[in-house]
């Protein structure tokens, strides 16, 4: 009888066991083609190489997709345990307590080894409260560099990829000179163009040290004397030729693939595609300032996405989230995934590790991203910018900064513009959240 | 008795699949927009606060709101305009081709076939100012073409693709209208002696207008509602806003801006200025209609 009650429990603990054996975390992210079956790759590999747990990779669309879908299925309590979430999307979600699962506190309630200091603190500034606790995790950051066109240079005489603003417009005088159509393009123009703008010259983008330090009474910035200077000049450039508009996000790219543009200011993410699509000898420098502003410049602010954790999980899910978040960290992940996809390695073991296996020498360039990042120790203007419905005053930066190329505006009046509207949306977002 | 007791119910159940429908897919989410744009609400959902015609207010202190409905306005009547026209000068052109009828025929009816976003992503593409082959044959005839820049010729591109399609729906409808317009009468009218201009103008129009005005009201509506595709696969109501259309915009405030209040009472605005636009429709416009 004994017996009998022993293999009853036995069988019985084994059968809970099997029950539990793998927790299923869903994980909704917007990693589309190459990256996303590497994105894949790295999840099957976490999946393999435990039987705790089991992470479900979801591929939702782009980044406001991926964020929109999570939030409507948040509503209806169909939520993910992870959501990828791209850089302007922080403010809504950190604004959002009752819905997030702040990734210190999860790591230290689960007891998953967690150290912030591993991380590049210009990548997690981005994602941090002002106590400095990290709210998400970042997963893939880039920032914006310069592409050029050797061959070009080559021919127009020039040696040396151009460091400054005054160089930039130097160096396409000469390039114009020697045949080309136009000396540069830009792609994300408010990320590149203003928002990283102000972060080099140690200009506030908006008030409140660039929305951190609450949402209350926050206020854009960005017409400053700097900023209209900046775009007064790419104004004129527009006219000579030196610099030429092709649309919103990297849409402007292929000006550079066709060698009308011999420089381009973009996203460190794009070398992959660079790698893929340029015919001719391309470098990587890094993004330009003006050296009658500043002696040296601060580094760049981030853009790409955040990993964030959603509340209304089971306690054995969140050790699944916190075990992959450990995961995804790790050196061998971080190298593997900055390597493949031309994201910054967010820890500094990846960095080293990257350099160690001498990636940097075999493609040059790669690292200048990762440089620039890290050349300076943050500034409150360079920390990153944490806006309320940011998504949407990135469309008025893009029209008003259009307005301005098409010559309907003057660079003073567009941006004052932009201002006074982009208020009116984060007055809209902090009544909401009040 | 009891023989006619069923009958009472029948029909009222025959109906009834229909009625779920309507309720669940239209009145249930139509009286959610109703109430939510009198709340305002976070992103998740997580605070509601009652603030009575707050969202309205907002919405017409808007001038952006404003510009929204004249881009509508000219959106929608430039579409429903020329493909309109396009597709009766079409109709009445197949309608007298003798010889390989059924080919122009079936070829015109095509483009309907394709999803609005796809009939967007290609005319996107040909109007492309870096690549596109339309936007560089224009660029050689000396017109500059960047819809990215140029909110004039946006509203040209939006029009063009949201119109193309159109044009098979309203081809169908018109060719139909001619083939039911009696031979004999344009026959009599020949052998009076009236030109083919002037036995278009003075018969068949006419007899055609049942059909316009059907088309002019569904293709209004259209325009308003249903182009959302090819907006959004285009120029996304850039630049400058020149292409959001209220439809866009309520998508984009609710959607991707997050502000579901605000976003809900645009919707109802909408819904009001179609139902309005419908009944001064059927009250000035049918009464020239001659059936």
């Amino acid at each position: 009888m004994r017996k009998l009650t022993l293999a009853m429990a036995v069988l019985g603990l084994s059968l809970s066991g099997s029950s539990f054996a793998t927790t299923e975390i869903q994980w909704w992210h917007a990693m589309g083609g190459a990256n996303g079956e590497e994105l894949n790759k790295i999840v099957k590999e976490f999946n393999d190489s435990q039987d705790k747990y089991k992470v479900d990779p979801v591929f939702k669309g782009n980044y406001t997709e991926t964020m929109t879908s999570a939030i409507a299925a948040f509503r209806a309590h169909k939520q993910p345990a992870i959501v990828q979430v791209f850089e302007v999307g922080t403010a809504s979600m950190m604004a959002a307590k009752g819905a997030i699962y702040p990734v210190y506190k999860l790591m230290k309630d689960t007891h998953e080894p967690f150290n912030p200091k591993d991380y590049l603190s210009s990548v997690t500034g981005y994602y941090s409260d002002l106590q400095g606790n990290m709210l998400s995790m970042p997963f893939n950051s880039s920032t914006p560099v310069l592409y050029y066109n050797k061959d070009m240079f080559k021919k127009a005489g020039i040696s040396s990829p151009p460091k400054t603003w005054e160089e930039v417009a130097a160096d396409s005088k000469k390039l114009l000179a020697s045949g080309a159509k136009c000396g540069f393009t830009t792609g994300w123009q408010s990320w590149v163009q203003l928002e990283n703008l102000s972060a080099r010259h140690n200009v506030p983008f908006a008030s409140n040290d660039d929305g951190f330090s609450g949402i209350k009474g926050t206020k854009l910035l960005f017409n400053g004397p700097l900023q209209v200077m900046h775009i007064t000049k790419m104004h004129e450039w527009q006219k000579s030729g030196i610099f030429s508009y092709g649309g919103r996000r990297s849409d402007s790219v292929p000006m550079f693939y066709s060698q009308q543009c011999a420089m381009y200011t973009g996203s460190s993410s794009a070398y992959g595609g660079m790698v893929k699509n340029a015919k001719f000898d391309f470098g990587v420098s890094s993004l330009p300032y003006w050296a009658s502003e500043v002696k040296k410049p601060n580094n760049t602010i981030i853009g790409g996405a955040s990993l964030w954790v959603l509340r209304g999980k089971s306690k054995e899910q969140y050790k699944a989230v916190a075990a992959f978040l450990h995961f995804l960290s790790t050196p061998k992940i971080q190298a593997e995934w900055h390597q493949f996809t031309g994201y910054l390695p967010i820890t500094h073991a990846a960095y080293e590790l990257t350099k160690k296996e001498g990636f940097y020498k075999t493609h040059p360039g790669t690292d200048v991203a990762v440089l620039q990042m890290t050349a300076s120790k943050p500034t409150v203007n360079s920390r990153g910018l944490r806006l309320g419905n940011f998504v949407q005053i990135r469309d008025v930066i893009n029209s008003a900064l259009e307005s301005v190329w098409s010559g309907q505006a003057t660079p003073q009046a567009a941006l004052n513009t932009a201002v006074e509207r982009g208020d009116v949306l984060l007055r809209k977002f902090a009544r909401a959240h009040q | 008795m009891s023989v006619y007791f069923p009958q009472k119910k029948l029909p009222y159940l025959l109906v009834l699949p229909q009625l779920i429908i309507t309720a669940i897919f239209f009145l249930w989410p139509a009286g959610q927009a109703f109430k939510q744009a009198f709340y305002r609400e976070d992103a998740f959902g997580l605070s509601q606060t009652f603030i009575g015609f707050g969202n309205f207010i907002d919405l017409f202190q808007d001038p952006l709101y404003y510009k929204s409905m004249g881009v509508t306005m000219v959106f929608s009547f430039s579409v429903a305009f020329f493909g309109i026209a396009i597709a009766l000068w079409l109709a009445v052109m197949a309608d007298r081709v003798i010889r390989g009828k059924m080919v122009y025929q079936t070829l015109l009816v095509w483009p309907y076939a394709v999803a609005p976003a796809l009939a967007g992503v290609l005319w996107w593409i040909l109007f492309d100012p870096n690549i596109g082959p339309i936007a560089l044959f224009l660029d050689r005839i000396g017109i500059h073409w960047n819809h990215f820049l140029n909110g004039d010729q946006a509203m040209i591109l939006v029009v063009i693709a949201a119109t193309w399609k159109q044009i098979s729906y309203n081809f169908l409808f018109f060719l139909a209208g001619l083939q039911a317009i009696p031979r004999s009468l344009i026959e009599a009218a020949a052998i009076d002696g009236a030109s083919p201009f002037k036995r278009f103008w003075d018969i068949v129009f006419p007899l055609l207008s049942p059909t316009t005005f059907f088309l002019l009201v569904v293709n209004l509506v259209y325009a308003f509602f249903d182009t959302f595709g090819v907006i959004d696969t285009t120029t996304q109501g850039g630049p400058d806003g020149s292409t959001n259309t209220l439809v866009y915009k309520v998508f984009k405030d609710g959607f991707i801006g997050l502000d579901s209040g605000g976003s809900a009472a645009q919707s109802i605005v909408l819904m009001a200025i179609v139902g309005l636009m419908t009944v001064v429709q059927f009250r000035f416009i049918e009464r020239k209609v001659q059936y």
